[in-house]
């Protein structure tokens, strides 16, 4: 399921940044497998989001990586330097944590001046650095505020200027944002996006949030079960889903019941080419995106297996939602506005399935219980 | 958290609670070792101290008469704070302050200094009132409103009394029905709990019905303790094993963690 | 009627119950004021007045009558013994709360550990007395055990009736209450700090010196000035051990309480009560200032 990580000259700042190589990593933890041989590498100065759903082993291949627990076989590199059995305070990474992790008796200059500290850096040079990183995350005034005197979003900025003070080889995420309001978490997320390109460090982002991966990584890999499902750009992770779990899990998915036949299904008189080319044949359920349900005009008394009616409109800015009952299955379709607008509720429409490559899943297939 | 850390930490926790666990059971069995001491060396262990509780009389009295104080406390305790408590939370929530100051000032003011205020009080109380050591009550009501006020506070802050007293106002009910068809009920467990810990303290008291020349459980085994050591010890840990049991089922029926739990004794 | 005449009849016709209005809700609280002011406030004012009244009147006589040999060496011990107590219930409870706080949250066990906690606290007087009386007493089983083995403690003195033995005797209720009261800061500390003090360069002794130690130090400072607070108002375990002498201020008071008319000042009891009660609650006031710094931090 890997794919190769994309050429650097799409970028235009220089990257520095490490190689960081995960190999074959597992983890039990009393009698649940939190990791099953994971395998990642992460190119010099590349940003790449670990996404899945609560319990998949992103965060615990996170902190596998931070030296925080130790793996039960596998390596971990960074730089080339095998680092599997060094602890988390010789493995030179900075780590941004979910939420609560500055410390309360410090102010921010000083959580931020920290690792410094540790390194035996003199007062006053550390106060410059961490005056330098506040201004990188563009807190400057807030030197000497306390964390109960900051906001949330404020917090992370701190948490993350303090990661970095130690210039740090790579850098970890883990769910920075999830703990945030929704207006910030939009904003602080592009701003942890361009301190990272600035700085040119490489970055292990983890998230459930699929907006979030999809927004700012290099590559994103959605993990499921302690295994890496899909590893790949956003858009191929979004438009060519490699597993039924990824589908579901990434973007909005209709499930419509159809036939398999000879490496096709067909779904209400609609035949698609299929994705998985040596399917079985028999009974499936096709894994069709929104996008690929086109609206093809009212009518008002024809039928047909793609006739329904419109149940609601979700108005999402350019395009929108609309919701169409086809009696024994509701089908999500995504439209122009400026088309949706002319589809009440209760048009009768007729809809069409473009014939792009689909996935199919069997009906008892566990990945199709996610949401 | 590493592996050898995590062992490291094990053993280090084996190691205190084996040696706090003898540090404080010791002294416990040491109680059951005296009591059950049989009459010259070596002689058989015994039951004969413990089956003499129930045939010495003033003992029998003592431990009705703290029953007795400890029931009364209790009851009282939650008639007094319990509507006091909601009332204020709902309708003058500025008293808030002085109530939880009040209730927590017993904790600054020693037994020892209370009794010396106390004693020219219960001279009046013994001649126009009544003698009765019964009167103690009133005195222990005050010891035990620290605790007790911490665990109905506890019970009144996890359920939104505000929405709920307004609902059932809206739906017409009155004060009284609102306190004890809506409230009481929803505190039930804080109010064991607060009854439990009143229990406890009562049963422990020693100071103030001392100086005040009543005899209550704890100066009553003192008492008997210069005559009889075996008999008085007995009834020493069965009044702690009495209190250990009703506090467990305060920890369990009570509900989880009581945050900061300052507690002092009939020391 | 002109427009500000009949203004005025209604301002003074409207009835007491809408917008701000004169509530007579406080009085709910009287009953519970009233019952407070009669039983712990009287008697307070009774004793501290009973300090400063003698037979003639308002006099300093009784405060300055504290001035003598033996009152003065009993507070001395009294703090003495409350000091050492306090260190001792400290160190050793705040050792067993971090091997409760590093266990499972939800456990029996430590539901367990907590409740005998609350139990011990509370466990002192009388009963505690004869319970190490019964353990290393004279005819005590640890006592006659270890004797048999050759180890004789009380060669020197039977020190368990005197102030050492009190020592001992109340880190039986110290350790537990200050395992009750420290506690709820530990838990407070996050495990990220740990984490992230790691995932900096810190190694175990930069995080308890930086980062616990500085954030725990409050509480910990503030458990001791409790557990000072609650021996020095202890009365009942001393009063149940030592049979010679008012060696310390609570004995003190209650011995010149129920000592016989003739020898006795009547207010000396409660100028020695005064004196206890002003030191416990400038302890106490302490105590709270620093709960609320730990609060702030260790939520």
């Amino acid at each position: 399921m890997a794919s190769t990580p994309p050429a650097a000259a799409t970028r235009t700042t220089a990257r520095a940044g490490v190689e960081v190589r995960l190999e074959d990593l597992r983890r039990r933890y009393a009698g649940v497998t939190a990791l099953d041989g994971l395998s990642l590498t992460l190119s010099a100065g590349e940003l790449v989001a670990l996404l899945g759903p609560s319990g998949c082993g992103k965060t615990t291949a996170l902190r596998l990586l931070a030296g925080l627990e130790e793996a039960d076989s596998g390596r971990v590199m960074i730089a080339d330097e095998d680092v599997t059995d060094l602890p988390a305070n010789r493995r030179d990474v900075g780590m941004v944590f979910q939420a609560y992790s500055l410390f309360p008796h410090m102010t921010a200059w000083q959580n931020v001046a920290f690792g410094l500290q540790m390194r035996k850096v003199g007062p006053a040079e550390r106060r410059r650095r961490a005056g330098e990183m506040l201004e990188l995350v563009g807190l400057s005034g807030f030197a000497d505020r306390y964390a109960h005197q900051l906001s949330g979003g404020q917090q992370q900025r701190v948490a993350l200027a303090r990661a970095l003070a130690i210039k740090p080889k790579v850098l970890l995420l883990d769910e920075p944002l999830s703990a945030l309001d929704a207006k910030v978490r939009g904003r602080l997320r592009d701003e942890i996006r361009r301190v990272q390109l600035e700085i040119g460090i490489t970055t292990l982002f983890v998230t459930h949030d699929q907006e979030e991966a999809l927004a700012i990584a290099d590559r994103v890999g959605v993990m499921h079960a302690g295994r890496l499902e899909q590893l790949g750009p956003p858009t191929v992770v979004y438009s060519r889903p490699a597993t039924p779990f990824v589908a579901s899990f990434v973007g909005l998915t209709n499930r419509m019941p159809g036939v398999v036949r000879a490496g096709e299904v067909e779904v209400r008189g609609t035949r698609m080419p299929l994705v998985q080319r040596d399917a079985r044949d028999g009974p499936a359920v096709a894994l069709v995106r929104p996008e690929a349900v086109t609206v093809v005009g009212d009518a008002e008394s024809a039928a047909g297996p793609l006739v329904g009616t419109v149940i609601a409109t979700a108005f999402l800015g350019a395009t929108s939602r609309v919701t169409v009952d086809l009696g024994d299955v509701t089908v999500l379709a995504q439209l122009a506005t400026s088309d949706a607008g002319a589809l009440p509720a209760g048009t009768r429409v007729r809809l069409a399935l473009r014939p792009d490559p689909v996935l199919i899943a069997r009906e008892d297939d566990a990945a199709l219980t996610q949401a | 958290m590493s592996r050898n850390r995590r062992r490291k930490l094990q053993l280090f926790r084996v190691v205190v609670f084996i040696l706090m666990g003898a540090f404080f059971l010791i002294p416990i069995g040491a109680m059951f070792e005296f009591s059950t001491r049989g009459t010259g060396l070596n002689s058989a262990r015994t039951l004969s101290a413990w089956i003499t509780i129930g045939q010495t009389p003033e003992l029998v009295a003592a431990i009705l008469v703290s029953l007795g104080l400890a029931a009364i406390t209790s009851v009282a305790m939650l008639l007094l704070l319990v509507p006091t408590m909601v009332w204020v939370r709902l309708r003058v929530p500025n008293l808030s302050r002085a109530v939880e100051f009040l209730c927590l000032l017993p904790l600054t003011i020693p037994a020892i200094v209370l009794v010396a205020g106390l004693a020219p009080e219960y001279k009046w109380v013994s001649f126009y009132l009544s003698d009765s050591i019964l009167t103690l009550a009133f005195a222990y009501l005050v010891l035990v409103l620290p605790y007790t006020y911490r665990a109905l506070y506890a019970g009144l802050s996890a359920i939104d009394v505000k929405t709920l007293a307004e609902a059932a106002r809206g739906l017409g009910a009155g004060w009284p029905t609102v306190m004890w068809r809506i409230i009481v009920p929803n505190m039930s467990g804080a109010i064991l709990n607060a009854a439990l810990l009143s229990v406890a303290v009562v049963l422990g008291e020693f100071t103030i019905a001392n100086l005040l020349n009543y005899v209550n459980l704890q100066v009553e085994i003192a008492q008997l303790g210069r005559a009889n050591a075996g008999v008085s010890i007995a009834v020493a840990v069965a009044s702690l094993l009495f209190v250990f049991i009703l506090l467990a089922i305060l920890s369990f029926v009570g509900g989880p963690r009581s945050r900061s739990y300052s507690t002092r004794g009939a020391q | 009627m002109t427009v500000a005449a009949r203004s005025l009849v209604n301002t003074a016709r409207r009835p007491s119950g809408g917008g701000r209005r004169f509530s007579m809700d406080w009085l709910g609280a009287v009953p519970f004021f009233g019952y407070v002011a009669l039983f712990l406030l009287l008697p307070t004012l009774i004793v501290v007045i009973g300090a400063f009244f003698g037979p003639d009147g308002l006099t300093f006589s009784n405060l300055a009558g504290l001035n003598k040999g033996f009152i003065v060496s009993a507070f001395v011990n009294s703090v003495l013994l409350s000091a050492v107590s306090a260190m001792i219930g400290a160190v050793g409870g705040a050792i067993l709360a971090y091997a409760v706080a590093t266990g499972n949250r939800n456990g029996a066990f430590r539901r367990l550990v907590l409740s005998a906690c609350g139990v011990l606290a509370q466990f002192g007087g009388v009963t505690l007395a004869f319970a190490f009386i019964a353990a290393i007493g004279p005819v005590g089983f640890v006592y006659v055990w270890l004797q048999q083995h050759g180890l004789d403690f009380y060669a020197g003195g039977i020190w368990l009736y005197q102030l050492k033995g009190l020592m001992l005797v109340y880190a039986y209720f110290q350790i537990p209450l200050m395992v009750l009261v420290f506690l709820p800061a530990l838990d407070g500390i996050r495990p990220q700090w740990r984490e992230a003090t790691e995932s900096l360069g810190g190694r175990t002794w930069h995080y308890w010196r930086y980062v616990a130690g500085p954030l725990l130090a409050p509480a910990f400072i503030g458990a001791l000035l409790l557990l000072f607070a609650n021996a020095f108002s202890a009365y009942a375990t001393a009063a149940a051990l030592i049979n010679q002498g008012s060696i310390i201020a609570s004995l003190q008071i209650a011995n010149d309480l129920t000592s016989e008319v003739g020898l006795h000042q009547p207010g000396i009891a409660s100028a020695e009560a005064l004196v206890m009660v002003v030191l416990v609650a400038i302890v106490m006031v302490l105590y709270t200032v620093l709960q609320r710094r730990t609060a702030r931090w260790l939520r």
